[in-house]
């Protein structure tokens, strides 16, 4: 299809342009420099920007379904009959796939990574993945519990951990290394957590800080186009600031392997925690957006709280238990060989908690004092802080000292109290808006052809009805929480597929996975030692355990030559 | 002649997949590693006596041969003019098979359900109020050191899984395999299980929902003033509990001796929050023995297309959920639907008296590899090719674990794969020319 967005206002940060009136240009799937007797879309007077890239979701996969097994109360919700073109629908903190596809769709965005792959169920994962429609798609991929990974980093051997690394990326048809808890996911095999960066795994004799700094090397040695993805430990403790600070020190001798940071701290806001008990609760956001300011290595993604329903999900297994166990709820937890430990809970964040309303405030602070928005991108931690779907008021609370001053009245008032959002008149305009939702988690992700208009890039645009010299996003925040929630257009590889806030066609998109070839000696060596360990203690065989490419819908292999890794 | 190896075992829920299986012109002439069940099904692939080879279309009362397209005409007329039709089965075929079948049921405004409707449906419900305590099996081989099955035979039903998951194996923190472990069988009577236990314990029939309680107020610090709870005396269930608090990892097996027992989901429940209460003192662990290969990957589809595990109604154009209202037994009993598509499952033989009653007053399609009753009871008969054996599919083990089940040999001339007859009905329902052959993952 051949089109021309004409006339729009458009901010494409990593193109350095900022609502300009321009016109873009789409043929086959890309944007081009001019193109010939094209659909023309008129979008004047509307805001036009490079189509949404979603970093941290939790959106297919073991532990997102065994949240809509748990759940059934949770698919009363958000109940949409099929239509010709889409199918019968329901959820909302853990929509169905399609409706999952068809809501990233209808937000303008067009890619969208999950958050937490285990490689054993990575088939499963990848079994959903082909059922969410309208996305890019990809997966990061659990390592801060395997026990190859733990072995080989505490043996010192650390070409042997990347030639694992890249062997278990294309086994799961994963993307990036995520890392959480790192050492507590084998630890809670036995009931147990770890507490601190120096807590030994038990039997692996291995410390959580040796972990991060060991994948954070081997990342770097493998060159991969993410950096590590880490949710570090203490999720969601009183006072757990002190170990984030730690935390971000870590990796500090590496150096990174392409032009991005060496370590992304996932939703910083459950890790940005002061006080000593649940009474004294409150936020030390500044100190950590003060440690991220002055640290080149590392950004962060929010990991907002909204205020509602949710369901809680994470690879941090003994979290989930401390949570349900706070909150008496329903807990569902799935140990898996060798590799993590996830665990699902429902969770209300109410306005009436002094511990949510800080939580809410907490988020928002991060954003705010974080001065460089490419270190600070937009995530919910879908469905942990709050579903995806909210992020039009989030985006609107940046954008609005005003709403985030009506909003701290109907909250508890420990918001105004321990933290200090009250006092923050910073307001987020279009374009810093645009970076941290997609242009920044771009660049995060190493996505040269995403996340920016320029000639080259995929040709997925997100058009907002909004016109910048008209509104006044500080006053009008209410039409900026509208608008961003229903694009009037949404173009994915070159075609309209929303109109007006309606899905107009259904397409499947591309599933994106690295394939790091190593040193073929080095290979070979890993090989013999993975046969050892999986005829042993895993309940699969090897030749069983990897994907099989017919999962993936339009499988992209991005191809890295790491041979120099011997 | 051809020697496959790692070949995954399409019959029970502990999908072994270490199975060799040596194939000569088409016919399997060695299976190696499997159990005896397992070994047969292998085998029974040679034998065509015993499968369906041709669809079949009921004409004046009589099962006669038809062709394929007449027979995917015919059933899906059958459909078509049906105002609720029900489309049950699905736990023996592949998760792509069952992706089709929502997509139909979704098209025909029909009610979808899985055998979990009559095996662990009251595991789902339990779930849906107290959650799922849980590991993927390679967990317990390498962790456990307490294993209790509770109303559950594996030597029957599962007959490896106590040598590959769970009391035999080797695992990293149990090196001496069965000596590192301890085996205590909960049942109402002294099974082949039982007999090889460290510990047997007899509960009164219909009474384990007591027993469970009172594990539970002993686990978490209450005395016991009856002389003994559901024929269990004081001192054993003392002594139990203990054991249970005591256990480095401990995992609570159970069958369905204990679903479809008195209680139902009551007793579920209260073995989820008996597992609870032992978190607090150490590492424990529930799981459910599924018994199909794929009753679980069906589950996990339709939650994650539908949003919900099983018996879900699409009449309404969007999923609706209520068991015990759209459970496929509700729905016949009630004289609901009134036509039906049965797929790899014989309910004329399972199903209790009053829901045959009705299902032989209405058309069935029916799509299975061998006859059953079902079969003879159906106006339209299509054989279909067996997944893990003939064709290649997805297969959820019993700890949701996917697995890809592969082709070893070819099917009979002519006979498709599940995915293949579903996307066939489909198109015709839909009045549509059939798209391109399918991937077969869909």
């Amino acid at each position: 299809m051949k089109l021309i967005l004409k006339n729009g206002f458009v901010y494409d940060p990593l193109n350095g342009i900022n609502g300009e009136k321009m016109d873009i240009c789409i043929e086959d799937g890309k944007i081009v420099e001019d193109v010939k007797d094209a659909k023309v879309i008129d979008c004047s007077g509307k805001v036009v920007m490079p189509g949404g890239v979603e970093i941290h979701s939790h959106i297919a996969g073991g532990k997102v379904n065994v949240g809509r097994l748990m759940r059934p109360e949770d698919h009363i919700k958000n109940v949409m009959p099929k239509t010709r073109l889409t199918r019968a629908v329901n959820g909302y903190s853990t929509p169905s796939t399609f409706l999952t596809g068809y809501l990233y769709a209808k937000l303008g965005y067009t890619t969208a990574f999950t958050a937490a792959m285990p490689p054993l169920m990575a088939r499963h994962t990848h079994e959903e993945l082909h059922d969410i429609p309208m996305l890019d798609k990809g997966a990061l991929t659990l390592m801060g519990n395997n026990w190859f990974v733990m072995r080989y980093l505490k043996r010192g051997d650390v070409e042997l951990a990347a030639a694992f690394v890249a062997w278990l990326l294309k086994a799961a048809k994963g993307y990036a290394i995520k890392v959480v808890n790192p050492g507590g996911g084998e630890a809670w095999g036995w009931g147990r957590d770890v507490r601190s960066l120096d807590d030994p795994v038990p039997h692996f004799d291995i410390t959580p800080r040796e972990i991060i700094s060991g994948l954070a090397k081997v990342n770097e040695m493998l060159s991969l186009p993410h950096s590590i993805h880490l949710h570090a430990n203490n999720l969601g403790r009183v006072g757990n600031y002190v170990t984030t600070l730690e935390t971000m020190e870590v990796p500090n001798g590496t150096k990174p392997a392409r032009e991005r940071q060496v370590v992304q701290l996932t939703h910083a806001q459950f890790h940005s925690y002061g006080g000593d008990s649940w009474r004294t609760f409150a936020s030390e956001a500044e100190s950590i957006a003060k440690a991220v300011n002055n640290n080149e290595n590392v950004i962060i993604d929010i990991g907002q709280v909204v205020f509602g329903d949710t369901t809680t999900m994470t690879a941090d297994g003994p979290m989930e238990y401390y949570l349900s166990s706070l909150t008496g709820l329903k807990w569902a937890n799935k140990n898996i060989e060798l590799e993590t430990s996830p665990g699902v809970t429902p969770f209300v964040y109410s306005k009436r908690s002094p511990v949510s309303a800080v939580q809410w405030a907490v988020g928002l602070e991060l954003a705010l004092h974080i001065k460089d928005p490419f270190k600070v991108l937009l995530t919910t931690d879908h469905p942990n802080g709050a579903p995806f779907f909210k992020y039009p008021t989030i985006i609107a609370w940046l954008m609005s000292a005003r709403y985030r001053e009506e909003t701290m009245k109907e909250v508890h008032g420990a918001a105004q109290k321990n933290t200090t959002l009250a006092t923050i008149d910073r307001e987020y305009d279009f374009y810093e808006i645009a970076v941290i939702t997609r242009a920044g988690q771009a660049k995060s992700l190493g996505l040269a052809e995403k996340g920016h208009l320029g000639v080259g890039a995929d040709a997925d645009v997100a058009v907002y009805d909004l016109n910048p010299e008209e509104v006044d996003p500080s006053r009008d925040y209410k039409l900026i929480e509208e608008k961003f929630a229903r694009t009037s257009y949404t173009i994915k590889g070159g075609e309209i597929v929303v109109k007006d806030g309606e899905i107009v066609k259904v397409v499947d998109g591309r599933t994106l996975y690295i394939d790091a070839k190593v040193d073929e000696g080095l290979e070979r060596e890993l090989m013999r030692d993975i046969d050892y360990y999986f005829k042993r203690f895993y309940s699969v065989n090897l030749a069983n355990y990897p994907v099989q490419e017919v999962y993936l819908t339009n499988p992209t292999p991005v191809q890295i030559d790491a041979s120099n890794v011997r | 002649m051809h020697r496959y190896t790692d070949v995954i075992c399409s019959f029970c829920g502990t999908l072994c997949d270490d199975i060799e299986v040596v194939v000569e012109d088409n016919r399997i002439v060695d299976v190696k590693h499997a159990c005896r069940i397992g070994t047969a099904k292998f085998f029974a692939s040679n034998d065509y006596e015993h499968r369906i080879l041709k669809p079949m279309v009921r004409k004046n009362g009589k099962l006669v041969e038809a062709s394929l397209d007449e027979a995917v005409e015919r059933a899906a007329e059958i459909l078509k003019s049906a105002t609720k039709p029900l489309l049950y089965g699905w736990s023996s075929t592949s998760c792509e098979a069952h992706s089709v079948g929502i997509e139909l049921a979704e098209e025909l405004g029909g009610v979808i359900d899985n055998t979990t409707t009559v095996c662990h449906g009251p595991s789902a419900l339990a779930i849906h109020d107290a959650g799922y305590i849980s590991c993927t099996l390679g967990e317990v081989k390498n962790r456990a050191d307490l294993i209790i099955y509770w109303g559950a035979n594996p030597m029957h039903g599962h007959p490896r899984h106590l040598s590959r998951y769970s009391i035999f194996p080797r695992g990293y923190f149990r090196e001496r395999g069965q000596q590192d472990r301890e085996l205590i069988v909960i049942d109402v009577r002294k099974t082949d299980t039982a007999k090889i236990a460290n510990k047997f314990i007899r509960v009164n029939y219909g009474e384990d929902y007591e027993l469970i309680s009172a594990l539970r107020k002993v686990v978490n610090g209450g005395e016991l003033h009856q002389e003994s709870v559901a024929g269990v005396p004081r001192e054993e269930i003392i002594a139990l509990a203990e054991k249970m608090k005591n256990a480095q990892f401990g995992v609570l097996f159970f069958g369905m001796g204990l679903t479809q027992s008195y209680g139902r989901h009551r007793n579920i429940d209260n073995a989820i929050c008996l597992v609870r209460d032992l978190n607090t003192h150490t590492k424990f662990v529930i799981m459910a023995m599924r018994g199909h290969y794929n009753v679980v990957g069906f589950n996990e589809v339709l939650s994650w297309q539908a949003g919900f595990p099983f018996a879900v109604d699409m009449g309404r154009g969007f999923a609706w959920y209520n068991p015990g209202e759209t459970t496929a037994n509700d729905v016949l009993q009630r004289g609901e639907c009134d036509a039906a598509l049965i797929i790899a499952s014989d309910p004329v033989s399972h199903f209790p008296r009053k829901s045959i009653e009705h299902l032989a007053k209405i058309p069935i399609i029916a799509i299975d590899i061998h006859p059953t009753p079902t079969t003879q009871l159906a106006d339209v008969v299509i054989p279909s090719a067996i997944v893990g054996i003939e064709v290649d599919g997805t297969a959820y083990r019993m700890d949701a674990v996917p697995l890809r089940l592969r082709k070893v040999k070819e099917p009979p001339e002519g006979v498709l794969s599940d995915v293949e007859i579903l996307r066939r009905i489909l198109a015709k329902v839909r009045g549509e020319q059939l798209a391109a052959k399918a991937e077969v993952a869909r």
